[in-house]
C-alpha cells in the first residue's frame, strides 16, 4: 500500500555519506523500487516571480519617466479567446477588485478609473532571459522554468553566501532592489523546489537526504506567497514533522500536506483530482501506485499525477539544461537572398567586430564563424589566435582556404562572426618609424600556420629536464606556447625600450665558458634511432666500418665513447646504458652513433648499434 | 609600396640585403648542407639583442630521411619562464607545397630572422614561378631565405644564387688527433646573380661563428676525395 511513497524513505540512509551516515538505519524492505540516487543529491532552487509583467512594466515605465506606482489602478491586458483579458495588476486595481484573467470590459464596468495598457509579453520575455543571466551571479547553471520563473541549480555554490538561508535571503534582498517580489525555495528536486516556492512559506528548504533535518520556514518573514489555504495548517506540521518522522525522510514530510496543485498538473487533472477526494500530494500519494498507473496510463506528463509524483520525489529524472550565454562580442549578417559563398561578407563582419572590441579594449582569441543553411543546419568553422587580436584583415585571413569546403547546400542566409574566446588587450605604443616591436606579426603568422595545418604543426622549444637526447629536445605548438608571452607583452614592451629586451637570454651570456665546453651534439636527430651493422676491432671500442641504409661507411676518424645512463625513474627496467660515438667517414661524412649496453651487462646479448644524429 | 620596391630592385640590380639561396646537399643523409646554411645565420649566441626567430620549415620526407632538428646542436637552452621570443619556429608539413605556402608567409613576417625550407625531391610545384616568388618577396622585405634540397636536380629556378655543398674531411681537433674537428665542406656556386660562380673549400668556425671560402688547392682532403671516387 505505502510501497510508493516509502521507497525514498528506504532508500535513502542508503545513499548517505559516509561521514554522516548513522549505521544502516533501515535495512527492511531490500525489495523497495531502486530511488536514482543522483537526482535528490542536487539543490535546486526555483524563483518563482508571480507579479514578474506588471512590475517589469512598472520598471520599464519608470526608466521612461512615466510616474505609475502600485498605488495606482493600473491593468496589463493581452488578447483573449472573446476581446481583451487581464494579464496583470497592480495592487490598487487588485483591491479594488480587477482579476487576473477577467474581460477587460468587464473591469471597466467594475472599476471606470482603471488604466489598462497592453502588455509587452515578448519584452517580459526578454527580460526574463536577462534576468536569467543576471541570476548567474548566485550559481553558473540557471535556466527559465515558465514565463515568470526561473529554476537553477544551487548544489555546491550556497557556501559562498554562508548557508543556504542566507543565500536565499540575500538573493530576496537583490530582487527587490530590482522592484522584484520573489518567491524562493530550495529541494533536491526541481519539481519540490516548484512546489515549494509556491505553496509553502517564505524561503522554504528542504534538506538533502543526507543531512535529514527539515528546515522550517521562518516566521519572521513577511509571506510572499499566495495565501493560500494550506498555509496556516502546514507550517506547524513543517516544524512538527522532523521531530515526528525519522530523518530521512525530509522531502516527503514537507511535500505530503501540499495540495494538489504542487505538482504543476493541468486544471482538468486537479479538477479530477479533488473530485476524487484526493486534496494534498500526501492522499495522492496513498494511493497504490498500481491504482494510478492504470488510471492514467495514457496521459502525457502534465496530466499524469503518478509521473509528477515520481518527479517530486526524484524517482524519474528531471535534467536542467542551462543555455549558454551568448558571446559578447559578434557580428551577424542577415542576407536577403541566401549566398554559397560567404567570404565577400567577412571583411565587412570582421570590422564590425573589430569595432565592438576595440571600443570595449578587447581582442579575440579565438573565432567562431556561424553559416546558417536556408534547411535548417548551421555550419561552425573557428580559428585561433597566438595573441588576442583587433585587426580585421587579420581575422580574415585565417578564414582562408576554410571556407571552400564547406557544404552551402541551398546557401547561407544568416552569417554570424562571433568572438568565442576573448581577453583585454592592451594598446601598444608604436616606434616613430611606424613599426611595432611587439612581437605582432610574429603571431599573426603563427595564426595563419595554425589555421592552415593545425594547431601542433608549428612548434617551438621548450625546457625539458631530461639528459637523454631525444627527451632533451621538446618542443610545444607556438599557437598555445605563445600565449603566457601575450598576457606579459605589456610589461615586455616597456622593458625592450628600456633597453633590457630579453631576460630569457640571460644565463647564456652569462656563461660563455659553459657554452665553449658543451659537448658536441648534432644538427640534426633521427627519430627513431636508425639501426646498422657494425664491424669492430674490440666489442668496447669504436667501430671501423658500418653498413647504414644499404651503403657502407668506413671510418676514418672519431671521438668518444661518451657514455649516456638510462633515466631509472623515467625508462623501463633493463634499459641499456648507451655508449656515443662522434665519426668522420671516408667522405667527410660526420654521424653519432651509439652502441646500446656493453656485451657483458647483463640485460641482453650482443649490443646492437645505432645512428642516431648528423653533424654539420 | 610592395609593388614599387620590386619595381626598384628589378631596375636598379643592386644587390640586396637578403634574397633567396637554394643549396642543394651532395648526399642527402648528412648534415652539410644544414651546417653551410646556418653559418650564413646569424645566431643568438653571436648577437643576443638583435636576434629573430628562425621560421624552419621542413616537408615530411625531408623528415623522415634526414632527421629533426636538434636544439642542443642548434645551440638553443629554452629557459623556464623565458618572455621572449622562441629561437626557432619549426614546422613539419606534409608536401612540398606547403613548404612553399609556408616559406611565403613567413617572408612576409617582419619578426623573423630567416626563413628555411627543405624539400625533398624535384617538386613539380616548386617551379621557376614558386621561386620568383619567394625571391622577390625575400627581397622586397628583407627576410633571408634558404631552400634546402635534396635528391633534386637543379633544374630551373630564380634563385639568386645556387650552391651544391659536400662534406669535406673535417679539420685537426687539438686535444685529439682522431677525433673530427671543425667542419669543412666543398661549396660549388653553381649560379649566381651579383658574383662569379666558383668553387671552393669552406671552412666553418663555431667558436666565432665565421664562415671563410678558401680556393681549392691540392689538399689531403682532396686526395682522399680522389681515392675514394
Amino acid at each position: 500500500m505505502h510501497q510508493k511513497t516509502k521507497a525514498p524513505r528506504q532508500k535513502r540512509p542508503a545513499q548517505k555519506r559516509p561521514p554522516k551516515a548513522p549505521p544502516a538505519p533501515r535495512p527492511e524492505r531490500p525489495d523497495a523500487a531502486p530511488l536514482a540516487d543522483p537526482n535528490t543529491q542536487r539543490r535546486i532552487l526555483s524563483l518563482s516571480l508571480p507579479r514578474f509583467a506588471i512590475e517589469q512594466h512598472l520598471r520599464a515605465a519608470t526608466w521612461r519617466g512615466d510616474t505609475v506606482s502600485e498605488e495606482q489602478p493600473l491593468a496589463l491586458a493581452v488578447e483573449g479567446r472573446h476581446g481583451p483579458v487581464i494579464q496583470a495588476t497592480t495592487r490598487a486595481a487588485e483591491a479594488g477588485g480587477a482579476v487576473i484573467g477577467a474581460r477587460v470590459v468587464d473591469t471597466r464596468a467594475l472599476m471606470p478609473e482603471i488604466r489598462i495598457e497592453y502588455a509587452d509579453t515578448g519584452a517580459q520575455q526578454v527580460a526574463l532571459k536577462q534576468l536569467m543571466f543576471w541570476a548567474r551571479r548566485w550559481c553558473p547553471w540557471t535556466a527559465l522554468d515558465g514565463a515568470d520563473a526561473l529554476i537553477m541549480d544551487v548544489s555546491g555554490a550556497a557556501h559562498l553566501w554562508g548557508q543556504e538561508p542566507e543565500m536565499l535571503a540575500r538573493m530576496e534582498e537583490e530582487l527587490s532592489h530590482l522592484g522584484l517580489s520573489a518567491m524562493l525555495a530550495i529541494a533536491p528536486t526541481h519539481s519540490a523546489a516548484w512546489a515549494l516556492a509556491r505553496f509553502a512559506g517564505p524561503r522554504a528548504i528542504c534538506a538533502p537526504p543526507s543531512t535529514g533535518t527539515a528546515r522550517a520556514p521562518s516566521d519572521d518573514m513577511t509571506s510572499t506567497g499566495p495565501a493560500d489555504t494550506p498555509q496556516h495548517d502546514r507550517a506547524p506540521s513543517s516544524i512538527a514533522q522532523p521531530s515526528s518522522s525519522p530523518p530521512s525522510a525530509p522531502l516527503t514530510a514537507q511535500m505530503h500536506p501540499l495540495p494538489v496543485e504542487a505538482l504543476r498538473l493541468d486544471p482538468q487533472t486537479i479538477l479530477l483530482l479533488q473530485r476524487l477526494g484526493l486534496k494534498t500530494i500526501g492522499a495522492l500519494a496513498a494511493v497504490p501506485r498500481l491504482s494510478l498507473a492504470r488510471r492514467f496510463s495514457r496521459a502525457a506528463l502534465p496530466a499524469n499525477p503518478l509521473l509528477r509524483l515520481d518527479q517530486m520525489t526524484g524517482r524519474l529524472p528531471e535534467p536542467l539544461s542551462s543555455p549558454d550565454e551568448p558571446p559578447r562580442f559578434a557580428a551577424t549578417a542577415r542576407l536577403a537572398e541566401p549566398v554559397v559563398d560567404p567570404v565577400p561578407h567577412l571583411p565587412a563582419m570582421a570590422q564590425t567586430l573589430a569595432a565592438a572590441l576595440e571600443t570595449a579594449g578587447f581582442g579575440a582569441r579565438r573565432l567562431r564563424l556561424s553559416l546558417f543553411r536556408t534547411d535548417g543546419q548551421v555550419i561552425h568553422a573557428s580559428v585561433a589566435m597566438a595573441r588576442a587580436t583587433r585587426n580585421a584583415a587579420h581575422m580574415v585571413r585565417l578564414f582562408d582556404g576554410k571556407l571552400t569546403k564547406l557544404d552551402p547546400g541551398f546557401g547561407f542566409d544568416v552569417i554570424s562572426l562571433a568572438a568565442e574566446v576573448a581577453e583585454r588587450q592592451n594598446v601598444h605604443q608604436r616606434h616613430l618609424d611606424g613599426k611595432a616591436s611587439d612581437g605582432a606579426a610574429l603571431s599573426q603568422l603563427t595564426d595563419r600556420i595554425a589555421a592552415r595545418f593545425g594547431p601542433h604543426a608549428l612548434r617551438c622549444p621548450a625546457p625539458a629536464a631530461s639528459h637523454m637526447p631525444e627527451r632533451n629536445d621538446r618542443f610545444v605548438p607556438a599557437l598555445f606556447a605563445m600565449a603566457p608571452q601575450s598576457s606579459q607583452s605589456s610589461q615586455s614592451g616597456q622593458s625592450s625600450q628600456s633597453g633590457q629586451p630579453d631576460t630569457g637570454r640571460g644565463p647564456r651570456q652569462t656563461s660563455p665558458s659553459q657554452r665553449e665546453q658543451k659537448i658536441e651534439r648534432p644538427l640534426r636527430l633521427f627519430e627513431p634511432p636508425e639501426e646498422i651493422r657494425v664491424t669492430y676491432a674490440v666489442p668496447e671500442g669504436p667501430p671501423a666500418q658500418f653498413v647504414w641504409r644499404r651503403q657502407t661507411h668506413r671510418v676514418a676518424r672519431f671521438a668518444g665513447p661518451e657514455r649516456i645512463a638510462p633515466e631509472w625513474w623515467a625508462d623501463r627496467p633493463g634499459t641499456r646504458l648507451r655508449d656515443y660515438y662522434r665519426i668522420e667517414d671516408q667522405l667527410g661524412r660526420r654521424f653519432w652513433l651509439f652502441r646500446e649496453g656493453l656485451i657483458d651487462d647483463g640485460r641482453g646479448t650482443t649490443p646492437r648499434w645505432f645512428v642516431h644524429g648528423a653533424f654539420a | 609600396m610592395e609593388e614599387n620596391l620590386k619595381t626598384n630592385l628589378r631596375k636598379s640590380r643592386r644587390t640586396p640585403q637578403a634574397t633567396l639561396s637554394e643549396v642543394f646537399a651532395q648526399t642527402a643523409t648528412d648534415a652539410a648542407a644544414i651546417g653551410f646554411v646556418l653559418a650564413h645565420l646569424p645566431t643568438a649566441r653571436a648577437a643576443p639583442k638583435t636576434h629573430k626567430p628562425i621560421l624552419w620549415i621542413q616537408d615530411r620526407l625531408s623528415r623522415r630521411e634526414t632527421g629533426r632538428p636538434c636544439l642542443a646542436g642548434l645551440g638553443i637552452m629554452p629557459q623556464e619562464g623565458k618572455t621572449a621570443l622562441p629561437e626557432l619556429l619549426w614546422l613539419d608539413v606534409s608536401r612540398a607545397i606547403d613548404v612553399l605556402w609556408a616559406m611565403e608567409q613567413g617572408l612576409a613576417c617582419a619578426d623573423l630572422g630567416a626563413v628555411v625550407g627543405e624539400v625533398w625531391g624535384d617538386a613539380p610545384q616548386l617551379d621557376f614561378t614558386a621561386s620568383k616568388r619567394l625571391a622577390l618577396r625575400a627581397e622586397a622585405h628583407n627576410v633571408p631565405a634558404w631552400l634546402i634540397r635534396r635528391a633534386a636536380t637543379p633544374n630551373l629556378s630564380a634563385a639568386r644564387e645556387r650552391w651544391r655543398i659536400a662534406s669535406l674531411p673535417s679539420g685537426p681537433d687539438q686535444a685529439d688527433m682522431r677525433a673530427p674537428g671543425q667542419p669543412v665542406w666543398k661549396a660549388t656556386l653553381m649560379r649566381a646573380r651579383w658574383r662569379s660562380p666558383g668553387e671552393w673549400v669552406a671552412r666553418y668556425d663555431s667558436r666565432s661563428h665565421a664562415i671563410s671560402f678558401d680556393p681549392i688547392v691540392a689538399t689531403n682532403a682532396d686526395a682522399a676525395m680522389r681515392e675514394v671516387g
